[in-house]
């Protein structure tokens, strides 16, 4: 019968469809931990983490349709080219950026990363900025903070908002054919010189720090141009990244569906025997039972939970399991209630074995098959309820969920902002799950339920 | 049906009730503390007025009850009849248009928003359900079948809050047809209000709409479908009546019972999900104070509206079975 379920599902189109959606979103759990740092994931809702990336920046494919936004770039030590020289006791290092500049908008911001060890005698950073128009803007010339205790790393960013950073930039105005003074350093440092545009072509940025002593030295060094764009699906308003929520979004969101709906569905499942089985008067209990618990309005209790016991994953399984085994229970019970008349049920009775023997050897091996189909069809509902949930602001505040994007997206009013990016991924995540697995339980209920086939015959 | 509501009745004021006294006993500490501060009351020093604080908080607390434990049964019964009767005190966070604080009108002030736009909905979704899936129905098998099908899958895959946010960008941010907040922005007094309310109301109305007729017109068409196959539909054929005439008032007729019911439930159902999308529209009704007050913390208006939602799905519920019994003649028999 498990064989015929499976054939059955891979010989329907509909089956084969939801079986490669479901294939590709356990593939992409898997990759998860391989292609993307752990720390995102715990991290999540660290702005500390995420600092580096650019604000509310849209994904870098929309180049390809309209205008060629600035691309974010965030450079480290590893990809400059570092020298050193020294002469008359004086150690220079030198940290050299290659940018090549193809964009038709300037960068938001730059940031001039160091991290740099130290004495008494602080070293002096000049950073230089070598234009493709052959001219150098000294950008930054000045001594790094005065040290507080001997031998800790000191690690720090300039901005190009810096006042210093603006002085600097002054002395070329002579070079530029129209007034820079109310520009922002930024694009000052990429514009033609003789009108107002971007001037493209390749740049040499070097930082270079004069180091006075010999313990002195120049841990890291960093490069960051906050662009409008940024990977393949942007950034959020706390600048995350949000290819990565999408994807920490997708082991959760199996995790929670798939174990709500197995437990829910066992859990009706033995209710709805017991009740068919058993019949008169334990089967009209359990049912009022059953339809208490149906007519209870799902999400207000379910806010009501969370608010009292709390927000964490397992927690919220544990809600999500009160509400949803009431369906499968009904119909359980009343394929149990005629299995029950089935000849070799009665003969395993009449042979004397016990009703617990009946239920688990006899009548639920018969059911196992509904069983699958009503486990996929029940995953949608709870992926959903997980959402709304964490769409209002009462999922686990700790996890990078869909719904929990949705949420802050939301806060950030981002569709009024016109944030797309930022809304239709999550979205489309949560409706692609639900209908993966819609479509497998349907093609398995074709296969599986009596009910339904009988239906089909007359 | 009473005891549905009973139930959910107690397991909210035993989920919440500790956590309300607690805010009332913080309620009354800053009263005390207030008049206090204000009054002319004079001490000898600090640790007398620290006394005289405690006793009249204790004083207080005793005479209003809340010294009890929130468990003892006359007490919940105390509650429940409280809850019932919406005599929750005041809100802490949210006032009416007028100003009030007193959680009944800050509720009964929303409800009827809620009811305006859900009910409407309904109303729609039912007329487009019903004719779109008899149409549907007759033309079984055809591109117009087919295509209802998939998008009523598709439709029910996607969360309608999800939907809104997509329509406040597709219609407000992209082509300004409509505002993005729902809120109203003329007073309540004003001549204009209702129009304003209306055109307000446009977005939410559309969404909600949108996401469920193509589950509603599935429905009909799959009872339809099974009601055209039975022996006494052909028999009317062959007699000589039109096909039209069978569809619409014999087969519809006797496809009623059913879809009512399951329509009922899965309306009764969507009410949660039209609760989200009322705060992503920012509509004044309960769904958005809801989200306003789970915010907040503001229990005594998350009991308050607990209350009331259970008793809209009751009778949601409630209207499905009278719906039920004036459709199927078998019913009203027995």
């Amino acid at each position: 019968m498990q064989n015929n379920l499976l054939l059955g599902l891979l010989k329907s189109r509909r089956g084969i469809i939801g079986v490669s959606i479901i294939g590709f979103l356990l593939l992409l759990s898997a990759v998860a931990p391989l292609i993307i740092p752990i720390e995102s994931y715990f991290l999540w809702n660290d702005p500390d983490y995420w600092i580096n990336n650019p604000k509310t920046a849209a994904p870098s494919w929309t180049n390809l349709l309209g205008s060629k936004e600035f691309e974010h770039i965030s450079l480290d030590s590893n990809d400059a080219k570092v020298t050193s020289e020294s002469s008359e006791g004086i150690r220079i290092d030198n940290y050299e950026f290659e940018i090549n500049m193809q964009a038709d908008t300037f960068p938001d911001d730059i940031m001039f990363l160091y991290s740099a060890k130290y004495g008494d005698t602080p070293p002096v950073l000049q950073i230089d900025v070598k234009r493709p128009d052959n001219n150098t803007f000294t950008v930054y010339y000045s001594s790094l903070p005065a040290a507080n205790n001997v031998n800790s790393t000191f690690s720090d960013r300039i901005f190009s908002t810096n006042e210093n950073v603006k002085e600097s930039l002054k002395q070329y105005q002579s070079l530029f054919s129209y007034s820079i003074s109310s520009l922002e350093p930024q694009v000052v440092i990429f514009s033609d010189t003789n009108k107002p545009n971007v001037l493209k072509g390749v740049y040499q940025i070097s930082e270079r720090f004069y180091l006075f002593d010999n313990f002195s030295s120049v841990e890291d060094a960093g490069l960051i141009l906050g662009g409008k764009v940024f990977g393949i699906m942007g950034t959020d308003d706390l600048r995350r990244d949000l290819a990565v929520g999408i994807i920490w979004g997708t082991p959760i969101a199996l995790f929670i569906g798939l174990t709500v709906s197995i437990f829910s569905i066992t859990i009706g499942l033995v209710y709805g025997v017991v009740a068919g089985y058993r019949g008169r008067r334990t089967d009209e209990t359990m049912m009022r039972v059953n339809d208490i618990f149906y007519a209870l309005p799902t999400l207000p209790l379910l806010i009501l939970l969370s608010i009292t016991f709390g927000r964490s994953m397992f927690l919220i399984i544990g809600f999500l399991l009160i509400f949803s085994w009431m369906g499968t229970a009904k119909v359980i019970r009343s394929i149990a209630l005629q299995m029950r008349n089935f000849q070799y049920i009665e003969a395993a009775k009449l042979m004397g074995q016990s009703d617990l023997k009946v239920i688990f050897k006899h009548i639920i091996p018969q059911l196992l098959p509904l069983t699958f189909a009503s486990v996929a069809i029940a995953v949608p509902a709870a992926i959903l309820a997980e959402a709304a949930l964490s769409f209002i602001g009462l999922g686990d505040p700790s996890l990078p969920t869909w719904g929990q994007i949705l949420h802050d997206a939301n806060t950030a009013d981002a569709a009024s902002r016109g944030i797309w990016w930022w809304i239709i991924p999550p979205g489309l995540m949560i409706a692609l799950t639900g209908l993966a697995f819609f479509l497998i339980g349907n093609t398995l209920d074709a296969i599986a339920n009596p009910l339904r086939n009988k239906n089909k015959r007359t | 049906m009473f005891l549905v509501l009973f139930a959910t009745l107690l397991i909210t004021v035993i989920l919440l009730g500790p956590t309300l006294d607690k805010l009332l006993v913080e309620a009354i500490r800053n009263q005390v503390i207030d008049e206090v501060n204000q009054g002319n009351l004079k001490f000898e020093n600090p640790e007398e007025r620290l006394s005289y604080i405690n006793n009249q908080i204790q004083f207080r607390s005793k005479t209003s009850g809340l010294d009890q434990d929130s468990f003892t049964p006359s007490k919940l019964i105390h509650r429940v009849v409280g809850v019932m009767t919406l005599d929750l005190g005041k809100s802490h966070f949210f006032t009416t248009d007028y100003g009030s604080s007193n959680v009944r009108d800050i509720i009964f002030e929303k409800v009827p928003k809620t009811l305006l736009l859900f009910t409407t909905a309904t109303l729609c979704v039912t007329v487009i359900g019903i004719l779109l899936g008899t149409f549907v129905a007759s033309k079984e098998g055809s591109w117009w079948d087919k295509s209802n099908s998939v998008f009523a899958i598709f439709s029910n895959s996607f969360p309608t809050w999800w939907v809104a946010m997509l329509m406040i960008l597709i219609f407000a941010f992209t082509l300004h047809i409509f505002p993005a907040r729902a809120t109203p922005l003329s007073s309540p007094s004003d001549p204009g209000y209702l129009v304003d309310l209306l055109y307000h109301m446009a977005l939410p109305l559309i969404t909600l709409i949108i996401v469920s007729f193509g589950a509603w017109a599935y429905v009909v068409r799959y009872f339809l479908i099974n009601i055209l196959n039975e022996d006494f539909i052909h028999a009317k054929r062959t007699m000589g009546i039109s096909r039209r005439k069978i569809l619409y008032s014999h087969a519809l007729r006797n496809a009623g019972p059913p879809i009512a019911t399951s329509v009922g439930l899965a309306l009764a159902a969507s009410f949660g999900g039209a609760i989200i999308t009322e705060a992503v529209f920012d509509w004044p009704g309960m769904g958005k104070l809801y989200y306003d007050a789970i915010g907040v913390f503001d229990v005594p208006i998350i009991i308050g509206l607990t209350f009331i939602s259970t008793v809209i799905f009751l009778i949601t519920i409630f209207i499905t079975d009278i719906c039920y019994t004036l459709l199927d003649p078998r019913v009203k028999g027995n």
